[in-house]
């Protein structure tokens, strides 16, 4: 079923440095003295109890949505090749839903409520039942109402049949989260009200006379069009709380290694509504996965985790010290941070906040550095006019008072030129369309192009295995990411989801080019349930695969699949996003025989 | 000749290829005959329901609010004066129930207020129509209907602006405008504009017609929360022309510049 080149899989072994060694099989998070280890469940019948309860975050109480009395819940440990049968028994006086993340099952066990089936009754029990039919690093998670945000989700391993070609000693799970003590309603009810409501790294008349930020050329700049250069985040560390494991930076998280040992990591990003910068300082990182599916290992010393990603690192500490692992929000409003370390109780220093970032013009999908001939190349192309290929992360910070429009004779910069994409439906809830949005792919996140070390970039990710399907797409589909930040809506095609008529369609089995275009100033991790698909780039046949890919504000990407009959759910990640319309069904027919 | 006709040929010879692409290999995309996957594993009543709810909730939930732009104490040397200002609205997205009130008065009472009850209508990117009815309490009770619009306009201003008919036949308008400088990151700095205009004298109102009234305010706010700022500032009124006449008639003598103190607060 699965095709995987041997060759490849052998070099990328010797590569990682450990051979094909049998991993051991360690429990998973080695915990500090204090912090209850979580539970693992293992085999076929699997049990899992969904109910309301407290959880203490750095000594402070707050409520949760728990599953098996735990957040995050238990790691479901699978092995490839499996059948899994999981009653999911819902306690709470409320619908619930466990969907299985970037894990593929059929159609009607995909655990979205209203798409593949009718949700968890209060007080009832269903039982999912389906073949583990893939290996890596995924998780799971309610999809209903706000109980992700609260703090239903927890990770999934799925160990290979055979021999890992990933050769590690030890591993943990790093499960990043952002959590409210303020109720998640209350925190979209907010956001609703007002915009930028949670910001308080905003541009200040004080920051201008003291020479930071934008100049004021820029700031009238950004003011005639509206829009807020420190919007990065809509939700912010002034309400959320970032942990690690479900603990926060005093709980301080440890696992455990020996000096001298591989450590996996497998980084989860489950948060809500934060995407995280991720470095360990003084520690390399070996990427060996993304989404479950691995990739030719590439060495950073930081990289950007959007929600409803993972990322497999392997770091190699030498020494009989600890280390921090470092998740700063993206917005540099609040870190989570943990440890590991040879021994418990060890500490390692942890970094301040970085300085928030800014938008760029790019941002908007009005960059014009790619287009001015002559002029020098944006601060984080990949290569400048001399043909020298830029290190990601390790460009020139852009010079202040920059980055100001130019007129470019014969380019409309209409913000709003239904031309640049016929099929939105413009409305208040579509503030602008971008007139350039260009693949971003090749540039680090935001703020990370000027870090001083190495960043890893989509463009990095060469799938380790050969694609299952090298055709090459017959169609292709633009969907657009619109919004209103003012507002606060969010959809796709200017459309939030009420308001929609009809699914996006596709044929069983073609093969179909999606490009997302981002038409707003904000990043969205958007997810597609029930498949990988594949980045359009990298090596012929080992294009990375992904279940979920953050689009850059104006930028676009483009992806290959092959659809699988039925009706899968495809969203962006930020729940908020979600739960405000950015919501749609990829309707994949014909559907197979009718079951008799 | 013959070259010209080439040149005519050449965006048809270019596209042939893919036109046969087109009608042999590009297969066709399914039309959606309004089926639903998962009716085939659940019962398609409950998954009727179950998709009734997902879809009203994502983009159809409705939402409110309730703000108090000015809440202010106005010390003043004969009667210590207060004002008021606030909106609350119910709603989606697109649609919804606003009601408004305002007004002024000293210990002795209400100068003027009034309230209005109006259906707005989000009918662009930053722009609302309200449409509805006001009522004033004093000096006089009238009944206006009510058309306006609400708007954030290039470089943050915000304004609103709106048209009143009364019972009585007496045409009134009202336009608002205010900035939020933000002098540091919980600190700002909010210059405020009113103006009221009337078609018509009306002494039961205490209105002349043209510009009656206008006020002009700066107040400094500090935000402990983005929702919860008291402040501190400065107010500038002036009645004109008949409007005067009235209020000076009936006993009015607060000065035009007061200090204010006062909250701003939304829940």
């Amino acid at each position: 079923m699965k095709t995987i080149d041997r060759r490849s899989l052998l070099r990328s072994a010797a590569l990682l440095g450990g051979g094909l060694a049998a991993a051991r099989m360690p429990a998973w998070g080695a915990p500090a003295a204090g912090i209850a280890a979580m539970p693992t469940l293992t085999g076929e019948e699997l049990k899992l109890t969904i109910e309301r309860g407290k959880w203490t975050i750095d000594g402070r109480h707050g409520r949760a949505v728990l599953i098996n009395g735990s957040m995050p819940g238990p790691l479901l440990r699978l092995k490839e090749g499996q059948n899994l049968h999981i009653s999911v028994e819902n306690r709470m006086d409320e619908e619930t839903s466990v969907h299985w993340h970037g894990v593929l099952t059929p159609v009607h066990m995909d655990g979205v409520p209203g798409i593949s089936f009718p949700g968890i009754a209060p007080h009832s029990t269903f039982v999912y039942e389906f073949p583990v039919v893939q290996t890596g690093t995924y998780w799971y998670h309610s999809h209903s109402g706000f109980q992700e945000l609260e703090g239903m989700f927890a990770p999934i391993i799925v160990d290979p049949r055979g021999p890992d070609p990933v050769a590690y000693d030890r591993e943990h799970v790093v499960m990043l989260s952002d959590y409210s003590f303020l109720a998640p309603a209350k925190v979209l009810q907010k956001l609703k009200q007002e915009g930028g409501v949670f910001n308080y790294q905003r541009q200040t008349l004080g920051g201008l006379l003291s020479g930071r930020d934008q100049t004021f050329n820029e700031r009238r700049a950004w003011a005639r069009m509206l829009m807020d250069p420190t919007d990065i985040s809509d939700v912010t560390g002034a309400v959320l709380s970032y942990l690690v494991n479900g603990h926060g930076p005093q709980d301080n998280w440890t696992g455990l290694f020996k000096p001298g040992e591989r450590v996996r990591l497998r980084f989860i990003n489950a948060g809500a509504q934060t995407i995280f910068n991720v470095r360990i300082p003084g520690l390399k990182l070996s990427i060996v996965a993304t989404d479950g599916q691995l990739v030719r290992p590439v060495e950073v010393d930081e990289f950007q985790i959007a929600n409803g990603e993972t990322y497999d690192v392997i770091v190699q500490p030498s020494e009989e010290k600890a280390f921090a692992i470092v998740a700063e929000a993206v917005d540099r409003s609040g870190m989570a941070s943990a440890t590991i370390a040879p021994r418990i109780g060890m500490v390692a220093p942890v970094p301040a906040l970085r300085p928030r970032p800014l938008d760029r013009m790019k941002d908007m999908g009005m960059d014009m550095s790619s287009m001015s001939h002559g002029q020098e190349a944006g601060p984080d192309s990949h290569a400048d006019h001399t043909g020298h290929v830029a290190v990601p992360g390790m460009a020139a910070p852009a010079a202040r008072g920059t980055d100001v429009m130019a007129d470019m004779p014969g380019i409309s910069m209409s913000m709003l030129d239904p031309l640049n994409a016929p099929q939105v439906k413009l409305g208040p809830g579509v503030q602008m369309i971008s007139p350039l949005p260009r693949d971003r792919t090749g540039e680090p996140g935001q703020g990370l192009e000027s870090v001083g070390h190495r960043v890893l970039v989509y463009q990095d990710l060469v799938a380790l295995e050969r694609n299952p399907d090298v055709r090459p797409p017959t169609r292709s589909l633009e969907i657009h990411l619109t919004g209103n930040m003012e507002r606060f809506i969010w959809g796709f095609d200017g459309r939030k989801y009420s308001e929609t008529t009809a699914p996006y369609m596709f044929r069983t089995g073609e093969r179909v080019r999606v490009t997302l275009v981002n038409d707003t100033m904000m990043a969205h991790p958007i997810h597609l349930h029930g498949h990988f698909f594949e980045l359009a780039h990298g090596p012929e046949g080992f294009h990375p695969r992904k279940h979920t890919i953050n689009v850059l504000p104006g930028g676009k990407v483009g992806w290959d699949f092959t659809p699988e009959a039925g009706d899968w759910a495809f969203h962006c990640h930020m729940f908020m996003h979600m739960a405000v319309g950015m919501f749609q069904v990829f309707a994949v027919r014909p559907l197979p025989e009718k079951r008799s | 000749m013959k070259h010209v006709a080439c040149m005519a040929l050449l965006p048809l010879i270019l596209l042939l290829p893919f036109a046969a692409d087109a009608a042999q290999d590009a297969p066709e995309v399914p039309t959606w005959m309004g089926d639903f996957a998962a009716d085939r594993y659940f019962d398609p009543k409950a998954m009727h329901h179950a998709r009734e709810m997902v879809k009203e909730e994502m983009g159809g939930m409705r939402f409110s609010k309730v703000m108090l732009n000015l809440a202010e104490y106005r010390p003043a040397a004969g009667s210590d004066g207060y004002r008021w200002d606030g909106e609350s609205w119910f709603g989606g997205d697109v649609h919804r129930f606003v009601l408004r009130t305002s007004g002024e008065g000293t210990g002795e009472g209400v100068e003027s207020g009034d309230v209005q009850a109006l259906y707005s209508r989000a009918v662009g990117r930053y722009t609302d129509l309200q449409i509805g009815l006001r009522q004033d309490f004093e000096p006089h009770g009238r009944t206006y209907a009510s058309v306006g619009a609400q708007s954030l306009l290039p470089y943050w201003f915000d304004l609103e602006g709106a048209l009143f008919l009364s019972t009585k036949g007496e045409l009134l308008a009202r336009a608002e405008a205010s900035y939020d400088l933000r002098l540091l990151q919980r600190l700002v700095l909010q210059p405020r504009a009113e103006v009221n205009l009337a078609s018509q004298d009306s002494a039961a109102t205490r209105t002349g017609s043209g510009l009656s009234s206008a006020e002009g305010g700066l107040r400094l706010r500090y935000e402990i929360r983005r929702e919860f700022a008291p402040y501190v500032g400065v107010s500038w009124e002036k009645r004109f022309g008949k409007t005067a006449d009235y209020w000076t008639a009936a006993g009015d003598s607060r000065h035009a510049t007061t200090f204010v103190a006062g909250l701003r607060a939304w829940f």
